[in-house]
C-alpha cells in the first residue's frame, strides 16, 4: 500500500470525486449564476455547498472518534465494510432516489443545508471512512507505546479536521474547475452529451469503499 | 433499464429543445363516453410526412374500462429532471400518465418498446387514488422534477371541492399524497403549471365536477359561480402565497402558460367567456414590486348571430361566444395559440412583448354557426379548435375539435365526431392549415395531443 500517505490520498481523491458529481454541487451553482446573469453568483454558491459538505463529513469523523472509544480499530474496520456493502447495495437499486427537496430560490444558507443533506443522504460521509480509519490508524501507530487517551483524542481530532479541509479543498477546486469549464468552454449542450449516469457510479464506489475497507480490517 | 446518458429527448433550456428533431408521431386522447358502448383510448397518428400512412391513425389501445373520459394526459419524466437540485437525468421520457377525467381511473402507459404501439403497465384504480391523494377528477399532468404533479377538480368523496394538486412517485408511479400543505381558500380546481426557478406554482379554476359533469349548468354560469380567480403558491413551502380575482364577470379561468425561459417572470391565462358581454380574455401575470398582477392583455368579442344558428343553450343571446377553451406557447415564448372553441378559430399572437400581443395569424375550421370545413373534409365541420399543441421547433401546431363529453353535446348538439388538424407555421409569423393534413376519428372525438419527445406545453426548463 502507500503507506501512511495512502488515507490522506484517498481523502483528496474521493473529495475529488464527489466534486465531479454533478448531484452534489457545481450544477446547482452553474444554474443559479446563469438564471441570475451573474457569473460570481457561480462561485460564491460554491462556497457554502462545500461548507455543508464539510458539515457532513465532519458527522462522519464524529463518529468515527466516537465508535474508536467503544470498539477497536479493526472492529470499526469491520462495521464499516458491512454498512458500505448494504448502503452500496441499496444505492445500486435505488441510484435514481434523491431527497425530495424543491427549490431553486436559494440562499447561502439554503445552499449548505441542500449540500449537507445531498453528501449524507447519499452516504458522502459513510464513503470516505476507510480512508478517515486509514488517518486513525497511521496516528495509532505513530503514537503506539504513548500513554495518554485524552491527548490522543484532542490532537486525533485536529488530524481528523486537517483530512476533511483536504476533501474539502480538493472538492471545492474541482467544483469549480468543472464549472468553469462548462461556463466557459462547453455550455449547457455537455449536459445532454457527457452527464454520465454519476449515481450508479457513486453506488459502485460505495462498494468500491466497502471492499477497501475490509481489505483493511483483513491485513 | 439504467441509461447511461440522459434521456435524449431532456433539453437543459427551451432554447436547445428548439433544435430538436420533428416529432414523428403523437398521441392523441379517444373518447367514446357518452357516445357509444366503446371504451375511451389512446389513437397514435402519424407525424412523418415520409411514411406512407403520414396523418392517418397507425395503432388504437383501447382502455380495458368503460366511460374513464379521457382529457389531459402527460408524460412521466421531461426537461425538468436536469434541474440542478433533484437531478435524475436518467430516468426516460417513456411513460404516458393518463387520467380518467370521470372514472378518477389513472393508467400507466408504456410507449416502449414500440413508441406505436404503446400498452398499459399498470392501472391506479380510483379507490386507491381517492383514498391516498384525497382527490377525484384528475386533470392536469406535469412531470416535476421531483415526483409527477397531477391536478384534481373534486374532492375524494362527493362532487364538490376543494380540488387540488396530488404526486406520483416519479420511479414507482404510487401515489404519494396531496401536495398542499396551506392552501387557504382555494376550493376550485382546473390547470396548473409553475416558474421552476422562481419556487412558484400557479393554479386555475374551472368549477366543481357538479358544475360540470353533466354539462354545463347555465344559472351557474349566469350566477358566476364558475372560478375566476388564479392561484399562486410558494412552491417549496406548497403554501398559497397569492390569489388574484379577475372580476365574478371573467367565468372559468382555464389554461395556464408561463414563459419557457426560467428568467422571465409572467405567463399567460385564458378566460372562456365573460357574463357581461360574452367575450373571451386572455391575461398576463407578471410581477411588480414583490407581488402578483394580472392585466387584461387580449379581449377577443362574441360574433353576432341569428338565432336559429344557435343551440339551445345560447338561442337567447344572438351571438356565439369565442369560449376559448385552450391556449398554448411556443418554446420561444413569441407566439401564443389561441383556440376560439365557438368561433372556430385558431388565432396566432406574437407575444414578444407580452403586454402588447400583436394578431399574427389566424385560421378558421369549425365554429357553431360556420362549421367551416377542412379542404380535406366536404362537409361542414362540426367542433371547433381546442386542444392546441405545438411542435418543439414551432414550425407545426396541431389541434383536435372536442371540449368535454356533455358540454360537445350542449355546443354542437348535432352529434359531433372527432378530428384533428395541423397547422404551418411560418418562422416570421403567420399560420395556415396543411390541406393534407385532416385526420377523421369518425363518432369518437379526440381531446389533448402528445407529441413525440415532448412538445411546448409539456416540458419546464430549469437553465435559461
Amino acid at each position: 500500500m502507500l503507506g501512511p500517505l495512502g488515507p490522506w490520498l484517498a481523502m483528496l481523491g474521493f473529495g475529488a470525486f464527489h466534486g465531479l458529481n454533478p448531484g452534489m454541487g457545481w450544477l446547482f451553482a452553474l444554474s443559479l449564476g446563469l438564471q441570475q446573469q451573474r457569473e460570481r453568483v457561480i462561485w460564491l454558491s460554491l462556497l457554502p455547498i462545500a461548507a455543508g459538505h464539510a458539515l457532513a463529513i465532519c458527522l462522519a469523523v464524529v463518529l468515527v472518534l466516537l465508535g474508536l472509544q467503544v470498539v477497536s480499530l479493526t472492529a470499526l474496520q469491520w462495521i464499516t465494510a458491512g454498512m458500505l456493502l448494504l448502503f452500496g447495495l441499496y444505492k445500486l437499486f435505488n441510484y435514481y432516489r434523491h431527497p425530495r427537496w424543491v427549490g431553486m430560490k436559494v440562499g447561502a444558507r439554503d445552499l449548505f443545508l441542500w449540500s449537507f443533506l445531498m453528501a449524507t443522504a447519499h452516504g458522502a460521509g459513510l464513503m470516505v471512512v476507510p480512508a478517515l480509519l486509514g488517518v486513525a490508524g497511521s496516528m495509532e501507530g505513530a503514537h503506539a507505546g504513548h500513554a495518554g487517551h485524552a491527548g490522543d483524542g484532542t490532537s486525533g481530532g485536529l488530524v481528523m479536521l486537517g483530512a476533511v479541509a483536504l476533501h474539502t479543498g480538493a472538492m471545492l477546486l474541482v467544483m469549480g474547475a468543472t464549472a468553469w469549464i462548462v461556463y466557459r468552454r462547453f455550455g449547457l449542450a455537455i449536459l445532454r452529451q457527457r452527464w454520465v449516469n454519476f449515481d450508479l457510479i457513486w453506488a459502485v464506489a460505495l462498494l468500491v469503499a466497502a471492499v477497501i475497507a475490509a481489505l483493511m480490517a483483513w491485513s | 433499464m439504467a441509461l447511461w446518458k440522459p434521456d435524449p429527448s431532456f433539453y437543459p433550456s427551451a432554447k436547445m429543445a428548439m433544435q430538436a428533431p420533428p416529432e414523428r408521431h403523437a398521441y392523441v386522447a379517444a373518447l367514446n363516453t357518452g357516445r357509444n358502448d366503446q371504451p375511451d383510448g389512446i389513437r397514435v397518428v402519424d407525424l412523418d410526412p415520409h411514411s406512407s400512412s403520414y396523418g392517418e391513425v397507425v395503432h388504437a389501445l383501447d382502455l380495458p374500462h368503460l366511460d374513464d373520459e379521457l382529457h389531459h394526459f402527460g408524460w412521466n419524466a421531461c426537461s425538468s429532471a436536469l434541474c440542478p437540485y433533484a437531478p435524475h437525468p436518467h430516468l426516460e421520457r417513456r411513460y404516458l400518465v393518463v387520467p380518467g377525467i370521470r372514472s378518477s381511473r389513472l393508467y400507466i402507459i408504456d410507449t416502449k418498446p414500440d413508441p406505436r404501439r404503446p400498452r398499459i403497465t399498470k392501472v391506479i384504480e380510483p379507490e386507491e387514488m381517492m383514498a391516498k391523494s384525497g382527490y377525484s377528477r384528475p386533470h392536469t399532468v406535469h412531470c416535476g422534477p421531483d415526483a409527477i404533479y397531477v391536478s384534481a377538480m373534486g374532492s375524494a368523496n362527493g362532487d364538490e371541492g376543494p380540488g387540488g394538486i396530488f404526486l406520483l412517485d416519479h420511479f414507482s408511479f404510487e401515489v404519494i399524497g396531496p401536495w398542499e400543505l396551506d392552501r387557504g381558500d382555494q376550493s376550485l380546481a382546473y390547470d396548473f403549471w409553475w416558474h421552476l426557478a422562481q419556487d412558484v406554482m400557479v393554479t386555475s379554476e374551472w368549477g366543481t365536477p357538479r358544475q360540470f359533469e353533466n354539462g354545463l349548468v347555465p344559472e351557474e354560469l349566469l350566477g358566476q359561480k364558475y372560478g375566476h380567480r388564479i392561484h399562486f403558491w410558494d412552491l417549496r413551502k406548497r403554501k398559497l402565497s397569492q390569489t388574484i380575482d379577475l372580476g365574478k364577470q371573467h367565468q372559468m379561468v382555464l389554461e395556464l402558460r408561463p414563459a419557457h425561459d426560467p428568467r422571465k417572470t409572467y405567463g399567460f391565462a385564458g378566460v372562456v367567456v365573460s357574463t357581461e358581454d360574452l367575450s373571451a380574455s386572455i391575461w398576463l401575470w407578471h410581477q411588480k414590486g414583490g407581488t402578483w398582477q394580472m392585466d387584461k392583455v387580449i379581449t377577443i368579442p362574441p360574433e353576432p348571430a341569428d338565432a336559429d344558428d344557435l343551440p339551445p343553450a345560447l338561442k337567447d343571446f344572438g351571438a356565439v361566444p369565442p369560449l376559448v377553451s385552450d391556449i398554448d406557447l411556443s418554446l420561444d415564448d413569441r407566439f401564443l395559440y389561441v383556440s376560439c372553441w365557438g368561433t372556430g378559430e385558431l388565432h396566432q399572437y406574437d407575444v414578444s412583448d407580452p403586454f402588447k400581443p400583436k394578431l399574427a395569424g389566424k385560421v378558421a375550421i369549425g365554429g357553431i354557426v360556420n362549421k367551416a370545413p377542412h379542404p380535406k373534409s366536404a362537409d361542414p365541420l362540426l367542433g371547433g379548435p381546442q386542444m392546441v399543441e405545438i411542435s418543439r421547433d414551432g414550425r407545426r401546431v396541431y389541434f383536435t375539435n372536442s371540449l368535454y363529453s356533455t358540454w360537445d353535446d350542449q355546443f354542437y348538439p348535432d352529434r359531433m365526431g372527432g378530428w384533428m388538424v395541423k397547422v404551418d407555421v411560418d418562422p416570421d409569423g403567420g399560420i395556415q392549415l396543411d390541406p393534407d393534413f385532416f385526420v377523421d376519428f369518425g363518432e369518437t372525438r379526440v381531446h389533448q395531443v402528445r407529441l413525440e419527445g415532448g412538445d411546448a406545453s409539456t416540458d419546464s426548463f430549469c437553465y435559461p
